[in-house]
């Protein structure tokens, strides 16, 4: 048990899940309290010990299916029957029975039969899933295929079909729940596919192909718009960490000025003896921020997101200042106000800001001149600039000394690029005429990169501060 | 630590006082007491992650200490604090006397002032301590709890250190609004509560509202459900769907359609940005 224990471990870490010692000391003691019997509860338990944050729960769970699933009852061979041998095209005969079988399921459907479900579940994988010994490939591939020849688009359409009478409200209500149940389906196939690929190849090489990626190690430029929007939870502490950071705060002057007033008036309950001094509350310091960021077309994903975080920061924080480009620069504070909602901030944005101002392809240097020519004046020596952007302006000039003379006046300035390094100075990209200007020019792929800049702020706000002590 | 032997005992227990835990609630909590470990708890607000650690403190016949944690919360309202009044007070009172002796009188536990966390570790019987939304503390006072959590002791620098008498069952409930530090975590195990699925809300339902009809109650899940998976920036929780049906009970409705639906929405949605979305969602055909 141990050794699987310890193999899970170090899956759980390939898949970018940190998990510490005491930790994995933990899961070993709840196992020998939970016993290994009960699938389910083992599962809770080692989540509970292991997994410190919900978003690594779904990757959690791919893991833990291939490591602790029941391995096929011994005699079940992997060779595959008709269905698969025969290929796409599919043979008169298997067809019919194929016919039969979706009958069936529609029925345990309908009925929310379980038992059933699984009962065809299992048949269908043995049939069409046309899984090939030793091939190494997820079980995704295989779960498609099964769907698609199975004509799983059209299953929800056939069961609706059977209730005519719900309209409106209830109708949608009725999708939900078979919905609900056909996820149920797809999840049983599933399993059955993972069972049969764990006991052709093994648990750790499944593993590795069937690894679900974390959500902060998504490559920004081409998640899809739905693993996008599942970051925005995730996105809102990040944010208000990063403004957070940005925000000079005084931490040695954790109290603020002797209040004698107030001293006094507590020294009448000690007989006039000055015991307890009162202290004004410290004035907080806002973050002095300007957000300056590309939403042309390239970096279109990107830009989905940096908006989410200037949303995330410009509707908490009062002095932040958001500008988007794309040929022309626009300030798009305005639509991120405290209570509106973001996606219809961004409908208002795409129809209402003016940042297309000749041909709609980004031009960094008119940007620059423009953003610097109107809104220069929200540079201060308190600001702190960020540009989001891959610097690549379709071969017109960068015009790099209007970034640099911002960058005089600003406290700081930092670029975050959305393109791997490697990729800089090639093209029409100029990233080495604006990394001089720059405090800081980092790559930001994913989540967790966003992440390592956000800290390592901190770090560098800290060496400033020793500096100006000494 | 009294025990149950099973999860599903503590299911049991927990359902004999109105709280319906799922798997994984009881699956933890029941490790959390084999393991003598705190239970970090996290998940959307009005899931009933306080609600949680009061049910525990019920089966358990113990009482809760809750400590609300808020930005700005220290060491002298969390952990302890001497009564310097009181201290005061007995120097004048002995004026002359040796001050050897004074010193060490007053820094003594009469006049020490317990806040939550060592009136927890000291209570002669164990007791179930909430720490609630420990997120909004500021991640330096976090380092604080570490030691209550890991070694359930505290060290007072004039007094020594000093271990809890009866093991609490600790219980930190987290919204996430910023990352916990790794050390908090690491100390913890850790439950995520989400949003139930549709037949425990059913249920919950049911127990929450007891002259509920069942056909409603299923209605209500449904339609919540539904409205759960509409982009909003705060989907109803179990707390509002419990408002709901209390709602629905009282105005004397006994089945839920588009029209009784829009017109309270404002009982499960609390922005009226996502009461126009739904309302929008609702009309369509």
């Amino acid at each position: 048990m141990i050794a699987t224990l310890t193999s899970f471990v170090s899956e759980l870490r390939q898949v970018g899940i940190p998990v510490s010692m005491v930790e994995a000391i933990d899961a070993a003691a709840a196992v020998e309290h939970v016993g290994l019997e009960d699938r389910e509860a083992l599962r809770h338990s080692l989540a509970a010990c292991l997994v410190k944050n919900a978003h690594h729960l779904e990757a959690f769970d791919g893991a833990f299916d291939v490591f602790f699933s029941p391995l096929p009852p011994p005699g079940e061979t992997l060779e595959t029957t008709e269905g698969a041998s025969v290929g796409d095209g599919g043979a008169g005969g298997g067809e019919a029975d194929l016919d039969q079988i979706v009958a069936g399921l529609l029925g345990a459907l309908g009925r929310s039969d379980h038992d059933s479900m699984r009962a065809i579940a299992r048949q269908l994988v043995g049939r069409l899933a046309g899984i090939q010994p030793g091939r190494p490939v997820g079980g995704r591939y295989y779960l498609y295929r099964i769907l698609s020849r199975l004509g799983a688009e059209r299953l929800l359409e056939r069961l609706l079909a059977e209730h005519p009478e719900a309209t409106g409200l209830d109708r949608r209500l009725l999708e939900d729940e078979y919905r609900s149940r056909m996820e149920a389906f797809e999840s049983m196939l599933q399993d059955e596919i993972r069972r049969r690929l764990v006991a052709d190849r093994g648990r750790e090489a499944v593993a590795r192909t069937t690894r679900t990626q974390l959500l902060e190690d998504l490559n920004l430029s081409t998640a899809s718009r739905a693993e996008i929007a599942r970051m925005e939870q995730v996105i809102q502490p990040l944010a208000r960490k990063l403004a957070a950071r940005l925000a000079h705060r005084r931490r040695h002057l954790r109290k603020g000025r002797l209040d004698i007033r107030r001293t006094v008036r507590q020294s009448l309950s000690t007989g006039g003896l000055l015991a307890d001094p009162q202290f004004k509350a410290p004035r907080v310091s806002k973050p002095d921020i300007v957000l300056l960021c590309d939403i042309s077309g390239s970096v279109a994903t990107f830009a989905h997101f940096t908006m989410q975080v200037m949303y995330a920061m410009a509707s908490q924080f009062s002095r932040v200042r958001a500008f988007a480009f794309v040929d022309g620069v626009d300030e798009v504070t305005g639509f991120f106000t405290p209570g509106v909602d973001f996606h219809e901030a961004i409908v208002r944005l795409g129809r209402e800001a003016d940042v297309v101002a000749f041909d709609g392809h980004s031009d960094y240097g008119n940007v620059l001149e423009q953003f610097a020519d109107r809104y220069g004046a929200a540079i201060t020596p308190r600001t702190t600039l960020i540009v989001t952007g891959d610097g690549r302006t379709n071969y017109r000039p960068g015009r790099a000394p209007v970034l640099a003379e911002l960058a005089q006046t600003a406290r700081a300035v930092y670029w975050l690029n959305p393109e791997p390094r490697r990729f800089w100075d090639t093209g029409d990209s100029v990233m080495g005429e604006y990394a001089p200007s720059c405090n800081g020019v980092h790559e930001v792929q994913t989540l967790r990169q966003l992440e390592t800049f956000v800290e390592g702020l901190a770090m560098a706000a800290q060496t400033h501060r020793t500096i100006v002590k000494v | 630590m009294s025990g149950f032997a099973s999860p599903s005992e503590v299911a049991e227990a927990l359902t004999g006082v109105q709280y319906l835990p799922d798997e994984r609630i009881s699956q933890v909590v029941y490790l959390a007491e084999r393991l003598d470990k705190p239970v970090l708890v996290e998940g959307p607000a009005g899931v009933g992650k306080t609600e949680l650690a009061k049910a525990l403190a019920e089966i358990h016949g113990r009482r809760l200490i809750r400590l609300q944690c808020y930005e700005g919360l220290d060491e002298s309202k969390a952990l302890y604090e001497w009564n310097y009044r009181k201290q005061l007070l007995r120097l004048q009172a002995d004026e002359g006397a040796e001050w050897s002796t004074v010193e060490d009188d007053i820094f003594s536990e009469d006049f020490l002032l317990e806040r939550p966390l060592l009136e927890a570790l000291r209570s002669p019987e164990p007791v179930v301590l909430l720490i609630d939304e420990v997120d909004r503390v500021e991640i330096e006072t976090e380092a604080l709890l570490l030691e209550v959590l890991a070694d359930f002791q505290v060290s007072i620098p004039e007094l020594g250190t000093i271990a809890a008498s009866s093991r609490p069952l600790v219980v930190l409930t987290s919204n996430n609004t910023r990352d916990l530090s790794d050390a908090l975590k690491r100390r913890c195990l850790f439950l995520h509560i989400g949003y139930p699925d549709i037949e425990r809300e059913r249920e919950i339902l049911l127990t929450r509202v007891p002259d509920l009809p069942q056909k409603l109650a299923e209605q209500i899940a449904g339609v919540v459900r539904h409205i759960r998976d509409l982009p909003l920036r705060k989907a109803p929780s179990v707390s509002e769907s419990i408002d709901w049906a209390r709602t629905l009970l009282a105005l004397g409705i006994d089945e839920v359609n588009e029209g009784v639906t829009t017109d309270t929405l404002h009982v499960l949605l609390k922005y009226q940005a996502d009461i126009d979305k739904a309302a929008i969602e609702l009309a369509r055909p």
